[in-house]
């Protein structure tokens, strides 16, 4: 099973590509290779770290590729930043545009008696039908460290709470993003991207 | 609700796990890749893996070993022990690891923090810190000593401060190692912790002392620690994460308790 594993150069793809090769698939790596994003099976954002990083994409001219890969029903998941690249942007770089799939805003947590950034396994609390979330339970344990968070709309396929309820997981048609690391959430992660990978174009 | 996390700490030398008080009699306690796949399968939240050597001849031992233990592990991993560099964190990350902790290097050279940040995330930065209670000191415990060398030696910083230069210079979290607990079985720090986690918005990690599940209760509530490592109670199956989380989840402390 192929999979393109979009590289921007934010933070390291080991885990994603270790989860991804555990269950089976072949994941290949670009981090500019236009040809190889247009004729994608499926596609994988991940990233850690500043939502500036995502500038890269437009740089390098994946922006419209992607974009042109969803259009065509192209199954596609973002993973923490990438998830936060399918709105319309975030408060962390209020510059820099996100793909615009999703037309909410990302924005820091608030500022209180709660550590910013939610670091560490909190639960999911999954919305019906989700086919992402597919066989995962709500009450579900996953791995967080983030500062940024999606606000919480009908797209929303699963909501955890840190301070304040956020999306925790999103999902529309084709087009899928997790806040936490399903890379690194233990056998309900697996169960995940394995739900992702399964997926019918 | 988040929960608290417990972290399974392994000691490795020369490619093997070992376990000793204060690196004295160390004993063989088995394959790192074994146990870090254990800990995980038993319901530890995180692994850590720490370089007691750190030769320049053990690096490639070490990444050979990182690169086996993370192979199977779904659940974060950090490793620490000897990276003096950028260079050195990214060779880590390569084979594997989450996060990296860095100690000494980061007191001898803070933009490291900065350094490895920047390009992997802080969130992938843990400035490990070996601190001692100062009597001398007018608080004690906020003005701690920061040790280096397995606490032989006093680098004359202070643990609050320095735990939170490290936060400004781009550290995603803390591991504070109490070194007057640390081997004595006799419980966590709770002062010391508590006073590093309420002056820093990063995840402060406990160590040092454990010895009960009530000195995990103890770290978690007085000491206002996010995660607790336990090493030396795990090993020799003392007991597993698995026990250990049901009990602390029957006292109150939010667990995650996988199936």
């Amino acid at each position: 099973m192929r999979v393109t594993v979009i590289d921007y150069k934010a933070g390291n793809l080991t885990s994603v590509l270790k989860a991804l090769r555990h269950l089976g698939a072949e994941p290949e790596v670009t981090d500019s290779d236009l040809t190889l994003v247009a004729a994608a099976e499926r596609i994988v954002l991940p990233g850690v770290g500043h939502f500036q990083a995502t500038e890269r994409l437009d740089r390098t001219g994946l922006t419209a590729v992607i974009r042109a890969a969803i259009a065509r029903g192209v199954p596609f998941l973002g993973i923490c930043v990438g998830m936060q690249w399918l709105f319309a942007g975030s408060t962390e770089a209020p510059q820099q545009s996100g793909l615009a799939a999703f037309p909410q805003q990302c924005t820091r947590f608030s500022e209180g008696t709660e550590k910013v950034p939610h670091v560490g396994w909190n639960s999911l609390d999954v919305r019906p039908a989700s086919r992402l979330l597919a066989g995962v339970e709500s009450g579900a344990f996953v791995y967080f460290t983030h500062s940024y968070k999606a606000p919480v709309t009908a797209d929303t396929a699963a909501v955890t709470t840190y301070i304040e309820p956020f999306a925790s997981a999103i999902e529309r048609a084709n087009i899928f993003g997790t806040q936490f690391h399903p890379e690194k959430s233990g056998e309900t992660g697996l169960k995940i991207l394995s739900n992702f990978l399964e997926l019918q174009k | 609700m988040i929960t608290k996390r417990i972290i399974a700490c392994l000691d490795v030398h020369a490619g093997r796990v070992v376990k000793g008080v204060q690196f004295v009699d160390i004993v063989d306690a088995g394959d790192p890749a074994e146990l870090a796949a254990r800990h995980a399968r038993e319901g530890a939240d995180e692994i850590v893996l720490l370089d007691i050597t750190a030769t320049h001849e053990g690096r490639a031992t070490l990444l050979g070993t990182v690169r086996r233990a993370a192979r199977e592990l779904f659940v974060p991993f950090c490793v620490g022990g000897g990276i003096r560099s950028a260079r050195d964190a990214e060779q880590v990350f390569d084979a594997g690891a989450d996060k990296v902790s860095v100690n000494s290097a980061a007191l001898a050279d803070p933009a490291l923090i900065t350094a490895i940040g920047s390009s992997f995330g802080a969130q992938a930065v843990v400035v490990a810190i070996d601190a001692r209670r100062d009597p001398a000191a007018v608080d004690p415990i906020r003005d701690a000593q920061v040790l280096v060398q397995g606490g032989r030696k006093v680098t004359g910083r202070r643990v609050v401060e320095w735990a939170r230069e490290a936060e400004q210079r781009g550290a995603g979290e803390i591991l504070l190692t109490s070194m007057d607990a640390d081997g004595t079985r006799a419980g966590f720090d709770c002062e010391l912790t508590a006073a590093v986690s309420q002056a820093v918005s990063i995840p402060v990690i406990a160590s040092g002392g454990a010895g009960t599940v009530a000195h995990f209760t103890d770290v978690f509530t007085r000491g206002k620690a996010d995660a607790a490592l336990a090493a030396s109670i795990f090993h020799f199956g003392v007991t597993s994460s698995r026990a250990l989380k049901a009990e602390l989840a029957q006292a109150g402390i939010p667990m995650r308790i996988p199936c």
